[in-house]
């Protein structure tokens, strides 16, 4: 099949962008977008041209490195899905695909295709965690955890941090992905110790990273390749209010 | 032989990790705010390496290429991490995971290390949990146990199939901890280009920032190497697409030795090439094989459809070959007679390099929804990579390249032959000897990074206190860096005519052709011929678009793609001077009459450790004989 | 606590808040407008005198009028906050399968808003500050604002009035369908199994709620203009 790119390039962060149409033929069904891509870049490199650059590497949904977003949807077609799995017979022969960076004040263009996803790194350090040292831990039966909140928690920490939430809201928010990390360890017993001022700190670290707020379109958990449910920004905002008015500052 | 100090402690098997800590030497608190450590790589062995060092007190710096340390491809293993708990009562010990492990890595790796990796493991189950990784858990509240490849005894925990994501997350959050806390500085988005050595000990490194293209140095007291395998040296295998040799690799130039550089696992579960422009194959677990039978048509150039191929015309191949064992025979085994049958003219699909792996039995038998209870998530993939649902119609499957075995040679201390420099998790090659069990990479990752490197680390470090932090414009840092920007330069000034990754692919070709599931002296030594071709082509045709002070990812694979040429005749050589069969090595000149592995106990029962002799000379060979006192040496058999 | 009031959930919980509020103000508003349908009027009359006078609402008046304010308010500010979140647009427009109305509270409150000021002048101004014939159920001994007359001459008088009422309760329809469900997000009262449950209960709401505003211009374009 033949394929029409409409891509959008930019040189560094500095730099102002703009799309680049490219024509592509002899594109196997079969392929994967990213080999697509792979394959285009090869013949760019041959032309002298400058080949797009773009993230990926499990190629698995796993890894969270793809970060496309293809003809209006993080992720392109497809539900449930990430970039790397996403094959070709989702496209029509002939058809324009536009593929452009995750669109955030707090996920700046690197170049081309590549954003920095920083800020992700910066909420995790700012409570994303169980404040334990390596030979503290207490045997892991003495603990029990349903397994009811275990699979839920669970469920939440499947997040790869792709940013395909932040992507996919209309106000850049990050809430689904503070929110999966927040239930996660608010759900165990381990993590219930310092579950406030992990809720209080996180959410401290996301407003001042320029994400927007929630407004509950449900956009986050339609793209999220892992279906990460917005059932935990309702837990985010009950731990939340939780926090503010029984913590002590 | 005189270099090779293993240094494995006195006393009983069972009591060497114990005394050995208590006699280590250690630094006070106070002194470990003064010490510096560099970590590079950031999977399921380094993160826990820097958060466990920045805990006890040392400045830690951490680098990964990835954009954030949460990537090491660490996160995409699946089944789950072993431990020796007893949890289920079936008899599970300390001593039974051990020579699991040894007998499974077919009797070619060291026994002290191995039994510490067994001690350990339970410890890992309860930080892993005391850090919030949701383990799967019984009704009861306690922790759930799988069975997994090749033993008896069930001591797999799991997150569904996602382990390796969960036990990763578990050690990047502990890292993110420390970052917050301002001791450990995180450098991602930077490649590793050369280690620092200043007076025979390792003492930086210099590194790309990716996003800047800026060349920089950086200063350590130690440096911890946790770079992973290097899988990717078949091009196609089920690492990720950057996962590299090249941090092992230079290294190795430094004079670091590589130990049994030619064990690589060969997984038999994984999809197919489907194309040409194929960047990575993708893991379906062993398990399937728990229900899946393997088949192929009988006769040659079947082309029907694998539905309209009647029952009579199929070949069950490994029930047919191992009747005791069939379709759960080892990854090696399964992997070697797919390989037999495609060779032959039997395989399927449009390349002909695919066996079916078929459920319909098992569907029938079981229903659908049982069936996607145990594979659903699997299924699923698999549907979305190839657009066919595995309900309906047979997987098509093929082997490919999947672990490293062989790795930066490291003593009883994970530190490899330049002191202060160590080499943890899969990066070194210590625990799996020839093959490696399911479950078990995790676990020793896990255990070097958690448990191990920081006690051994810190016994390095003791003799390293009044050591002043070495300049950065010390003549050794200014070296290094001039030496690794000729390099980059020198990738951009070729321009040629061909591409990094099309070099990539022949390197690929070659190495799967001659040195994968199958090797003899004849391949190899051509191999060895094609591979000097290769690189004489890559330094005089390569293609590099751009320029140093940039993103520049063409620039990025060519690095990659220059050491992993060298890493290949280092591998050839090794499985060249190996001539007998031991796990995933399989020398044709080493097989009994049945087609099966030839271990050869009496000359080969030896780690080889490879010490570089310059640019394109042959590697000198050193011995670390091999022995065993606490297991009897046996034949494995599946028939 | 002060951290609260600045935060982005802090300020969401006050839309909530606010949010509620008024829909429960739209219930009682409904209900006494429910009885424009029966009789003559009277009973319209002596229920919108009663609300106009009794004491409670006049205190309930200024604080519907603050929650109109701070709903209007804190709408305006996140909407700003959230648009300087994202600076660059994509060139395609999110496909991403969601409701409209979720993407557009903002427009459809401002339409809202729009209506409301019509509404406000029609009927509220007209009260309070302007002249209302007075009429008397008991033989003259109280009289009261026949609002009755009002709302019956608007709708009679002038058939477009009609359908701009209609028009403004299919803003409040599209707006209540995620509002309602939304300010239960928001306090945290959601989880898995009460998602889906609120969301069907906001349907309902907003139907009777949106359905019942609509019927009263309908019914009177029907019975006297058509």
């Amino acid at each position: 099949m033949k394929i029409k790119l409409n891509i959008w390039k930019q040189a560094n962060a500095k730099a102002k962008g703009k799309f680049e149409k490219y024509e592509l033929d002899g594109v196997d069904e079969e392929m994967s977008f990213l080999e697509m891509l792979d394959s285009l870049n090869e013949k760019l490199i041959k032309e002298g041209k400058e080949p797009v650059a773009y993230e990926h590497d499990c190629h698995e949904a796993i890894c969270g490195s793809c970060s496309l977003y293809i003809n209006g949807r993080p992720h392109g077609p497809g539900d449930v899905i990430a970039t790397c799995q996403m094959h070709m017979r989702s496209f029509k022969d002939g058809e324009t695909i536009t593929v452009e960076p995750w669109r955030a004040k707090s996920f700046p263009v690197l170049k081309d295709l590549i954003v920095d996803r920083d800020a992700f790194d910066k909420l995790m350090a700012a409570g994303g965690f169980i404040s334990i040292d390596a030979g503290q831990a207490p045997d892991a039966n003495a603990n029990l955890v349903s397994k009811i909140d275990a699979d839920k928690a669970f469920d939440a920490a499947a997040c790869i941090g792709c940013g395909a939430c932040v992507a996919a809201c209309k106000n850049s928010s990050a809430m689904l992905f503070v929110s999966a990390k927040v239930s996660q360890l608010a759900l165990l017993p381990q993590g219930k110790i310092e579950a406030k001022r992990r809720a209080l700190n996180m959410v401290a670290k996301m407003d001042e990273l320029g994400f927007g707020s929630c407004t509950n379109t449900g956009a986050c958990e339609a793209e999220c390749p892992k279906g990460i449910g917005i059932d935990f920004i309702a837990k985010l905002n009950r731990e939340y209010l939780c926090a503010s008015f029984t913590e002590a500052e | 032989m005189s270099k090779l100090d293993a240094k494995i402690p006195e006393g009983p098997l069972a009591e060497k990790w114990t005394k050995y800590k208590a006699s280590m030497k250690l630094v006070s608190p106070n002194n470990r705010k003064k010490l510096d450590i560099i970590v590079v790589g950031t999977g399921i062995a380094g993160a826990p390496a820097a958060a466990s060092l920045a805990e006890m007190g040392y400045n830690v710096k951490v680098f990964c290429f990835q954009d954030s340390a949460r990537r090491a491809h660490s996160v995409a293993a699946q089944g789950g991490i072993n431990a020796s708990r007893n949890n289920k009562n079936d008899g599970d010990s300390v001593y039974r995971l051990f020579y699991d492990m040894i007998k499974g890595g077919d009797f070619r790796a060291r026994e002290a290390n191995v039994y510490r990796a067994a001690e350990v493991s339970s410890n890992i189950i309860d930080q892993l949990t005391a850090q919030g990784v949701p383990f799967a858990r019984e009704y009861g509240g306690t922790l759930a146990n799988r069975t997994f490849g090749g033993v008896q005894v069930s001591r797999t925990f799991y997150a569904q199939g996602q382990t390796g994501q969960q036990v990763l997350l578990g050690g990047y959050s502990a890292l993110k901890r420390q970052v917050g806390l301002g001791k450990v500085k995180m450098f991602s988005r930077r490649q590793m280009l050369d280690v620092v050595i200043i007076d025979g000990k390792a003492r930086g490194i210099i590194t790309r920032n990716l996003v800047s293209g800026e060349i920089e140095r950086h200063a350590a007291h130690a440096v911890v190497l946790a770079t992973g395998g290097y899988g990717t040296i078949y091009y196609l295998s089920t690492l990720a697409v950057q996962s590299n040799g090249s941090a092992a690799m230079q290294a190795f130039r430094k004079g670091a030795f590589f130990g049994n550089p030619s064990f690589i696992q060969i997984h038999p579960t994984c999809i197919p090439v489907l194309n040409e422009y194929q960047s990575k194959l993708t893991l379906m677990s062993e398990s399937l094989r728990n229900d899946g039978r393997i088949w192929v048509p009988k006769s040659k150039d079947d082309k029907r459809k694998p539905n309209d191929i009647p029952e009579e015309d199929r070949d069950y191949f490994l029930e047919r070959r191992y009747p005791a064992f069939g379709n759960l025979v080892p990854r090696d085994v399964a992997s070697r007679a797919a390989k037999e049958r495609c060779d032959n003219g039997f395989g399927v699909g449009k390349t002909g390099l695919a066996v079916y792996l078929d459920f319909s039995v098992a569907v029938g038998k079981q229903g659908e929804k049982v069936i996607n209870g145990k594979y659903g998530n699997l299924f699923d993939m698999y549907e979305k990579i190839t657009g066919e649902s595995p309900y309906k119609t047979p997987m098509m499957i093929y082997p490919a390249g999947h672990y490293t075995m062989g790795g930066l040679w490291v003593d009883y201390n994970l530190q490899t032959t330049i002191p202060g420099l160590f080499a943890i998790g899969e990066a070194n090659f210590s625990d799996h000897g020839a093959n490696r069990l399911g479950a078990s990479s995790l676990m020793q990752g896990a255990g070097d990074g958690y448990f191990i490197a920081p006690y051994t680390v810190s016994n390095y470090l003791a003799d390293e206190i009044s050591t002043k932090l070495p300049s950065t414009d010390s003549p050794e840092f200014v070296e290094a860096e001039n030496s690794a920007k000729a390099l980059l330069d020198k990738f951009l000034s070729i321009n040629g005519t061909q591409t990094a990754t099309s070099f990539h692919k022949r390197l690929g070709n070659i190495m799967w052709n001659f040195a994968g599931m199958q090797r003899n002296e004849e391949g190899l030594k051509k191999a060895l011929g094609m591979i000097a071709d290769l690189k004489k082509e890559f330094w005089s045709d390569l293609k590099i678009p751009g320029k140093t002070e940039e993103i520049n990812q063409e620039l990025e694979k060519a690095s990659r793609v220059a050491d992993f040429i060298d890493l290949a005749s280092l591998i050839v050589t090794d499985a060249l001077n190996r001539k007998e069969s031991c796990g995933a090595h399989f020398r044709e000149e080493s097989m009994t009459e049945g087609g099966e592995a030839l271990r050869i106990d009496d000359q080969y029962s030896f780690v080889a450790a490879w010490e570089y002799q310059g640019e394109d000379k042959e590697p000198k060979l050193h011995k670390e004989e091999l022995k065993f006192e606490n297991v009897e040496v046996k034949v494995r058999s599946y028939k | 606590m002060t951290k609260f009031f600045t935060s982005s959930i802090g300020q969401k919980f006050f839309m909530s808040i606010t949010g509620l509020f008024l829909m429960m103000f739209l219930v009682v508003h409904l209900t006494i407008n429910s009885l424009l349908l029966f009789g003559d009027g009277s009973l319209f009359n002596i229920a919108a005198n009663f609300m106009s006078s009794n004491i409670i609402m006049k205190v309930i008046e200024p604080i519907l009028a603050l929650g109109f304010i701070l709903h209007i308010l804190y709408a305006s500010y996140i909407t700003l906050k959230n648009r300087m979140a994202r600076p660059q647009n994509y060139l395609v427009a999110g496909k991403t399968n969601v409701s409209w109305a979720s993407k557009n509270m903002y427009i459809l409150g401002g339409l809202i808003f729009i209506f409301l000021v019509i509404h406000l002048a029609n009927f509220f101004w007209k009260v309070k500050f302007g002249t209302v014939a007075a009429i008397s159920y008991d033989g003259g001994e109280t009289e009261l604002h026949d609002v009755y007359a009002l709302v019956a001459g608007l709708f009679k008088g002038w058939w477009w009035y009609d359908v701009l009422y209609i028009i403004g309760a299919i803003f409040l329809f599209l707006h209540l369908t995620h509002g309602f469900w939304s300010a239960f997000q928001t306090i945290g009262w959601d989880n898995n199994k009460w998602m889906s449950r609120l969301k069907v209960i906001g349907y309902i709401y907003s139907i009777i709620i949106a359905g019942g505003f609509a019927l009263i211009p309908l019914f009177f374009l029907i019975k006297y203009v058509v």
